[in-house]
């Protein structure tokens, strides 16, 4: 199907894109990979008035390092992080990730900011900013604010995101870590049934499930079971325990909410069982 | 209306272009580059994967307007300059296509494989890198042993 008609304007700076977006902030969509926008423009799921492209903006673009703070442009393509070196080095998690989102031909236009912002439910990008424990930068007509990826994601498909702010970049904290990541879709590159991305510090783990719900989310209680210090076989199986009390009971036609769990509690396991060995899968260090 | 100017398989082009006009319907009804064809038109089928800026990419998901000064290059650019000859060789020896609407895009996304991946006989990294092209006709063995038998060449 072809989209309804719309007028196209490219920013030449974020300024101009939030004054664009003021102007008329329901009217308005901005494009940055357009990976998801496109498709609903093509189905006629969204009709805006104009579409701001930011694809190309210096001031999304780029990843920079800043002490013990990684910080990643939300115009960055899929294909640019999956192989930077920063990215390898400091939030594998991410990499690691990214192999499941969609396809080569996606990933070498679709963004990250794109994705956090449109906070699909069944994302894989999302969780991942959960388990780094990600800030997200956002700028409006009143500033710069940051918001924690644990307030950013409030619903299906909505964020804090204000209809005229832009999300511009993400920073996320260099620890001294362990991360996983797994998923289980019908087949590659599609949406997941359920997926995990976690990390794990000295006194901290960060179990974030996406697909188990409206929104990705922490699963509190399977952490707080987890505890602290060295992990072993029966901390795992009362995490799996927990889990029941963190995940919405989420039935859809992809899997029951009964299945949804068990696939969930196969996730776990599969994760961190690793993580009992402290010789398999050595942290990466701050 | 806006004008656009790119280079399409080697030439430079200027259009003038509606903003809703996406790159597939651009280079095929305005550029009389039909190898490039349409499945779904939503992102699903990769049958109008094309190369923008050397990155393969769904051409039914970029705008006309987003390719303003990009170089695009079509299943022609790459039939005409050679590049897809071996490629092209295999999928008939192999019979790796029947009705042929996926193989446009097909053949592209396996030159992006065979120039970037570390072991091009890889059949489970073949199938992952093409996970997102599918095909209706083949079953998809013989698409993978056309590309492995060019890889292993």
């Amino acid at each position: 199907m072809k989209s309804a008609a719309f007028d196209y304007v490219r920013a030449g700076s974020v300024a101009e894109a939030i004054a664009r977006l003021a102007a008329d902030p329901f009217g308005t969509k901005l494009l940055a990979g357009g990976q998801s926008l496109l498709p609903a423009l093509n189905l006629r799921l969204s009709a805006p008035a104009l579409l701001v492209d930011i694809a190309r903006l210096p001031e999304l673009a780029g990843i920079t390092l800043t002490g013990t703070t990684l910080r990643i442009g939300a115009g960055c393509t899929h294909a640019s992080l999956l192989t930077a070196p920063e990215i390898a080095r400091h939030a594998p998690l991410i990499a690691e990730a990214l192999a499941h989102v969609a396809h080569p031909a996606i990933r070498s236009r679709g963004t990250l900011g794109g994705s956090l912002a449109n906070a699909d439910p069944a994302a894989e990008l999302p969780a991942v900013m959960l388990a780094l424990d990600a800030t997200m930068i956002i700028e409006g007509p009143s500033g710069t604010r940051h918001i924690k990826a644990t307030d950013f994601f409030t619903g299906m498909f909505e964020t804090a995101l204000a209809a005229d702010e832009i999300l511009i970049a993400l920073e996320i904290p260099i620890r001294t870590q362990r991360s996983g990541f797994a998923e289980l879709a019908r087949r590659h590159g599609d949406y997941a049934i359920i997926g995990l991305a976690a990390t794990m510090t000295a006194d901290a783990t960060r179990l974030a499930f996406f697909a188990g719900g409206p929104t990705a989310q922490l699963a509190q209680r399977a952490a707080g079971a987890l505890g602290t210090g060295p992990l072993n076989h029966e901390r795992i199986a009362a995490a799996c325990t927990a889990l029941a009390q963190d995940l919405p009971a989420h039935d859809d036609p992809e899997a029951s909410a009964s299945m949804r769990l068990h696939l969930a509690r196969v996730l776990l396991r599969r994760v961190i069982t690793p993580w009992i060995n402290p010789s398999i899968r050595t942290p990466i260090t701050a | 209306m806006k004008p656009i100017t790119l280079t399409i398989n080697g030439e430079t082009i200027r259009a003038t272009v509606p903003p809703r006009l996406h790159l597939a319907d651009f280079l095929r009804d305005q550029c009389g580059l039909t190898g490039t064809h349409l499945g779904c038109e939503h992102g699903v089928c990769g049958a109008c994967t094309i190369r923008l800026d050397g990155a393969i990419v769904r051409s039914c998901l970029v705008l006309a307007v987003q390719a303003d000064d990009t170089i695009i290059e079509t299943i022609e650019g790459v039939t005409d300059s050679g590049e897809a000859r071996a490629l092209q060789a295999a999928f008939a020896a192999r019979n790796a296509l029947q009705c042929g609407y996926c193989t446009p895009g097909m053949v592209i996304t396996a030159l992006d494989f065979l120039a970037t991946a570390p072991d091009p006989c890889d059949r489970s990294a073949i199938r992952a890198h093409l996970s997102g092209n599918y095909c209706r006709c083949t079953g998809y063995e013989a698409i993978i042993d056309a590309i492995a038998m060019v890889g292993g060449q």
